[in-house]
């Protein structure tokens, strides 16, 4: 495609009254030929402490003092790391925080300020000005390299000897291949990890996190229970892996409130049902329960889902409802799961739907 | 001696002995009713007097009637109270939520209508009207309980409407879960155990009146300990941080590099 | 030989020290070549210093933290002083955390002064860029230094996020279940990285230990390498300037590297310093203690990350609902790929922008005078759309604290920010634009006939005119020194063919240039000043009328 001609020009380094091209192609810009002149660098303003001894006295007093105050600030410090010692009340740590903080604080402010105070009112301040030199290497240097490079070409052969030129990228490609794939061990096969919880038929409800079982006679209406599987409590193998899968929501509605699909009319209990409480979304609890209008809502990216509608979303950026655990009442009036989730729980993943083996 | 056993005798067998006897019965086994019960409902409150009661009833039909009902049956506007128990009252009118204000998605604190005398009135009369949560006992609103078990209580049932400092925060359309740090022991309480407007209910099955006081104990302890890195900027997370960040921290030092690179008088 | 010995006593400590270096490095040509160059002096060019300080500071006190931090997830009983996590059972990362909050003088004080530090350095690093943006810094000779800054911007955001995640609290630990969650969207191969970055399961017990090894050791050696790079490019190609009186691009004025900006700049450090340290002094940042030890079923209301990771939850938050279909089998969640798509496109163009307008321009001269965003209007009002975007991402992830701090459904203001940031980013543009091209002509207006000073005179004809006072040669030429551009034709090319290349670039030098102010010529203003001469006989007769 046509590009605007390159304008090779020779550098000029001096200040000249046309403004210099270096040597490159201006592109769209509009080069006028009567812009407004450089008037040059404004003259310097002399400051009062250039003009006045007194005042040129009281800035250094300035800054000493500004250093002196750095001094005390850094000793304060010094000293405040012991005079104010930590123990079980927790004043004392926002004490020693405070005052070491302080401290420290004037220690480096003092030579911040100082140094400044004394770079702007005590040396000069006379503006001057520096050449640049093209960032591009002239002419002569650049044939050298191009010389150093076409002799390093043909001493090694490389573009000539294309079978060695080819072999060696497929070799420099293929060597970084292993430093990868030993990583593979950063994790296990995920295999079915994702569609099993601890949640097994019979499994009883029990409270999060003391792990005491639930009566559906205590679950009263409008109560939440938050639930985790009976024997799942801290200290136990694998508690929070297992925990992040089997967190359960557990609330009880009026029975002609909710919508039930036919196969899932016996999932619940009187009005007592129980959820996934891991969003499917990114994987946040689902922990607010709004006891009026049922809605249950995620406070991570506020995705609502519809307890009484087998929690289908209605706001957010959740697309599947969340999963249902069918449970039953025991002979103790105990509530149970009738089985595990017959889906998988929490955020979407590829294969989801696929049947597991 | 003799003329005291014929008394007695004769007393024995008159028809005011079945009144003693009765009277008797019922102090012996409502007492050692209370006794049990106590251990299995300890929060329930002494008796209401019927005074109380015939008070608390004139003033909900001055009061709350026109959104409640004169028998508190409830209409559009207002819900049935008949089983939300006296808790639910002074939950409601000590906090200033009722009498309810102008509609809108959730109740507001307003300034406190009634007296102290007056809500216990109040209350008086909705407990009549069915059984309901009651007024807690003192023994678990003293904040002497397990901080730690409070704690972790508090974060599972409680910091995702209310966050984890008791900061509040949002909930669908307009709701909202208030800040807790000027909530006294009682309304805490009350709160877990009424579940007002949309917040769910904890009962003491859920959450016994002893995991109550550790719940509350933990907020108070919040309270009161001392903040020890300083300014908490409300509790609110990253958002206030990166706010103070951009608008302190890096404003300060903005104005001070307009001072540096400014030309010295 | 003696002779020189014998001077160096002359000259004492110093000279001594000077000269024994020198035999040694050879560094008296660095010291002549460097001590006197020329730095511009301007507040705009300490942004990057701020960013580089910062990053300092978070060397000097995440070194401490090292000493004292426990990154592993082995599960223990807290037994400190925080009463209320007595007992409690949690990863030794968050009870090592606590035990240099509540039992290390001076623990606190470093997390926060670390953490306060995180945060300003990638705020100054984005207000840097910002700067270098509108100023048109990134134009030939510098297009690859935007580019390494571009990367040490990434890099910071990775350092902020592997390290407030380090603690393993509540807050952060939901975080990473939400990247974890967004991993396992990924088609194909989510479940399997999900499973090699955890070691297993959610959340696993190696996360910790590996996010340690990136925050400590890979990411800060790569923000130094490509700092590197960037200081070294900047000293190459000196620093840019603003237009004005002396400054051309064969020229950079400013004042010496010592003695002046030595100590300017090395005092700056010790401010910069000094204020987080101030700030950590009296502001609380992340009260771990308040969230407790991570565990997959509590979650804190108003749960965040830190600021700069804001934009991606808010993408997250601003997705539309139900954006998940299936095909046959498998389950394709548009809700995280294309928040994910936007996010790293937005960050593309952001890499690419100089390669875009130096495409667009053609323009292939050096460039060491900075535009005022005035300007380069159409550049400008990009970056304000850019901005706006950004913002409204960020903003979106505090949906739910701007509801209850202004009384407002959170579902509204969703939806208001899902509208706002298709519309907003348009509305900027415009309204940006159009401000700049009237400052432009506002500019033109002082150039040509100076300042209104306020003082009004009556002529003997009856006509009222303001006196205009003209500017100084020096303001003057502030206001006429830029660059102007015209849109280009779209040419054929040596075949004689039309490309579609040539006619995209034409139609994006349209778009860029041809609403444009151009920069006042020497005639206009003799013109100008010609015109300005005549009424001001005009004026002096009326003053001498009325005396």
């Amino acid at each position: 495609m046509a590009r605007n001609r390159i304008k090779r020009r020779k550098t000029k380094l001096s200040d000249k009254s046309k403004e210099v091209e270096l040597s490159q192609a201006t592109g769209l810009a509009v080069v006028k030929s009567d812009a407004v002149k450089d008037p040059g660098i404004e003259p310097h303003r002399i400051r009062m402490t250039d003009k006045s001894p007194k005042h040129e006295k009281n800035a250094a007093r300035q800054v000493a003092l500004l250093f002196t105050l750095s001094m005390l600030g850094s000793a304060f410090a010094l000293w405040a790391y012991f005079a104010f010692p930590i123990n079980e009340d927790l004043i004392t740590v926002r004490e020693n925080t405070m005052y070491l903080g302080i401290g420290i604080t004037l220690g480096l402010l003092g030579i911040g300020i100082g140094a400044i105070h004394w770079a702007k009112t005590l040396m000069p301040d006379q503006e001057v000005a520096e050449d640049r030199h093209p960032i591009s290497s002239p002419e002569d240097k650049r044939a050298a390299a191009i010389e150093v490079i076409n002799l390093a070409n043909q001493e090694s052969g490389f573009t000539r000897r294309k079978l060695i030129r080819r072999t060696l990228y497929g070799a420099l490609a293929l060597f970084p291949l292993p430093g990868i794939i030993i990583f593979g061990d950063l994790g296990p096969n995920p295999g079915n990890s994702l569609r099993h919880t601890a949640w097994k038929a019979g499994t009883r409800l029990a409270r999060d996190p003391f792990g005491t079982p639930i009566k559906a006679s205590d679950v009263t209406i409008g109560s939440v229970y938050h639930v985790v599987p009976e024997g799942l409590v801290p200290g136990t193998e694998g508690y929070l892996e297992e925990k992040a899968k089997a967190a359960v929501l557990l609330v009880r509605v009026e029975p002609d409130k909710l919508i039930e699909k036919p196969e899932r009319k016996n999932w619940s209990y009187q009005g007592i049902v129980a959820y996934s409480k891991i969003c499917t979304h990114v994987g946040c609890p689902v922990a607010l329960y709004e006891q009026h209008t049922h809605h249950l809502l995620c406070p991570c990216h506020q995705s609502t889902f519809d307890l009484v509608d087998g929690c289908k979303v209605i706001f957010g950026p959740a697309a599947r409802p969340l999963p249902q655990l069918p449970i039953y009442v025991d002979d103790e009036g105990y509530l149970r799961a009738q089985s595990d989730f017959h889906e998988p729980v929490g955020p979407s993943f590829w294969d989801r739907s696929v049947k597991s083996e | 001696m003799q003329k005291l056993k014929k008394k007695l005798n004769g007393l024995r067998r008159s028809p005011r002995s079945i009144v003693v006897v009765l009277f008797a019965g019922l102090i012996v086994v409502g007492s050692g009713y209370t006794a049990v019960s106590a251990a299995v409902s300890p929060d329930r409150q002494t008796n209401y007097s019927a005074d109380q009661v015939e008070y608390g009833k004139k003033l909900f039909l001055s009061n709350c009637a026109s959104c409640h009902g004169k028998n508190a049956e409830g209409t559009a506007n207002g819900p049935s109270l008949i089983g939300v128990g006296a808790a639910s009252v002074d939950f409601q009118v000590s906090t200033g939520r009722m009498p309810g204000a102008a509609s809108g998605p959730q109740l507001q604190v307003k300034p406190v209508q009634f007296t102290e005398e007056e809500i216990t009135a109040m209350a008086a009369f909705v407990a009549s009207l069915g059984v309901g949560p009651s007024i807690p006992d003192e023994a678990y609103l003293q904040a002497n309980g397990n901080p730690t078990k409070g704690g972790e209580l508090f974060r599972i049932n409680c910091a995702m409407c209310h966050n984890a400092a008791g900061a509040g925060g949002a909930l669908t359309e307009g709701k909202f879960a208030p800040s807790l740090d000027h909530s006294s022991p009682k309304v805490i309480y009350e709160a877990m155990v009424t579940g007002p407007q949309n917040m769910p209910v904890f009962n003491d099955a859920n959450i016994s009146p002893e995991e109550k006081n550790d719940i509350i104990t933990y907020l108070v302890y919040l309270r009161n300990s001392a903040s020890v890195g300083g300014e908490e900027l409300g509790g609110l997370g990253p958002v206030a941080e990166g706010l103070v960040a951009w608008f302190g921290l890096l404003g300060i030092i903005i104005a001070i590099t307009i001072w540096l690179g400014a030309k010295s008088n | 030989m003696s002779n020189a010995t014998a001077k160096q006593k002359k000259n004492g400590f110093l000279a001594g020290t000077a000269n024994y270096v020198d035999e040694r490095l050879g560094v008296a040509g660095v010291l002549k070549e460097f001590g006197r160059k020329v730095f511009p002096d301007h507040w705009s060019f300490m942004l990057g210093e701020v960013a580089l300080y910062s990053f300092l500071v978070l060397l000097l006190s995440g070194t401490f933290l090292t000493f004292f931090f426990q990154p592993s997830m082995t599960e223990v009983v807290y037994d400190g002083v925080y009463a209320p996590l007595k007992g409690a059972h949690m990863s030794i990362a968050y009870a090592s955390s606590l035990d240099i909050t509540f039992e290390v003088r001076g623990g606190l004080l470093m997390r926060q002064v670390h953490h306060w530090s995180a945060l300003l350095f990638v705020a100054a690093a984005g207000l840097h860029m910002l700067r270098v943006f509108f100023t048109g810094a990134f134009r030939k000779p510098r297009e690859m230094n935007w580019v390494v800054g571009f990367v040490l911007f990434i890099l910071g955001m990775g350092a902020g996020f592997t390290g407030y995640s380090l603690p393993d609290d509540l807050l952060s630990g939901n975080g990473l279940r939400i990247i974890d969650g967004m991993i396992k969207g990924i088609p194909f191969i989510g479940v399997w990285i999900s499973s090699l970055l955890f070691g297993g399961e959610f959340p696993g017990t190696e996360i910790v230990g590996r996010l340690y090894s990136l925050h400590i050791m890979l990411i800060p050696a790569l923000i130094l390498v490509f700092l590197a790079i960037h200081l070294v490019m900047l000293v190459l190609h000196k620093h840019t300037h603003y237009s004005g009186a002396g400054r051309k691009d064969t020229n950079v004025v400013g004042y010496p590297l010592m003695p002046v900006y030595v100590a300017k700049a090395g005092g700056f450090f010790f401010i910069v310093f000094g204020v987080i340290m101030l700030i950590s002094s009296f502001f609380t940042i992340n009260p771990i203690w308040n969230y407790g030890g991570y565990d997959p079923s509590p979650v804190s209301a108003g749960t965040q990350p830190d600021w700069y990771i804001g934009w991606l939850d808010g993408a997250l938050r601003l997705a539309p609902t139900g954006m998940e279909f299936m095909i046959g089998d498998v389950t394709v969640s548009m809700n995280i790929l294309i928040p994910l798509a936007v996010s790293l496109i937005f960050l593309a163009l952001v890499a690419v922008y100089p390669f875009i307008e130096n495409w667009i321009t053609g323009d292939k001269r050096e460039h060491h005078v900075l535009d005022r965003p005035r300007n380069a209007p159409v550049r400008t009002a990009i970056g304000a759309a850019g901005v706006t975007f950004y913002a409204i991402l960020w903003a979106g992830a505090s949906t739910d604290l701007i509801a209850t701090q202004f009384r407002m459904s959170l579902n509204q203001v969703l939806t208001a920010m899902q509208i706002s940031l298709i519309v907003l980013p348009i509305v900027a543009f415009i309204v940006t634009k159009r401000i700049c091209l009237a400052l432009q002509r506002k500019d033109r207006e002082i150039a040509l006939h100076g300042r209104e000073t306020g003082r009004i005179v009556r002529l003997p004809h009856g006509e009222y005119i303001e006196v205009h006072e003209p500017l100084d040669k020096y303001d003057l030429y502030k206001l006429v020194d830029f660059k102007d551009y015209q849109p280009t034709l779209a040419r054929p090319n040596a075949a004689g063919k039309i490309t579609v290349r040539a006619r995209i670039r034409a139609a994006l030098s349209k778009f860029y240039f041809k609403d444009r102010v151009s920069p006042v010529t020497q005639a206009e203003i003799d013109e100008a000043m010609h015109h300005a001469e005549e009424i001001e006989q005009q004026v002096q007769k009326a003053i001498e009328l009325t005396k």
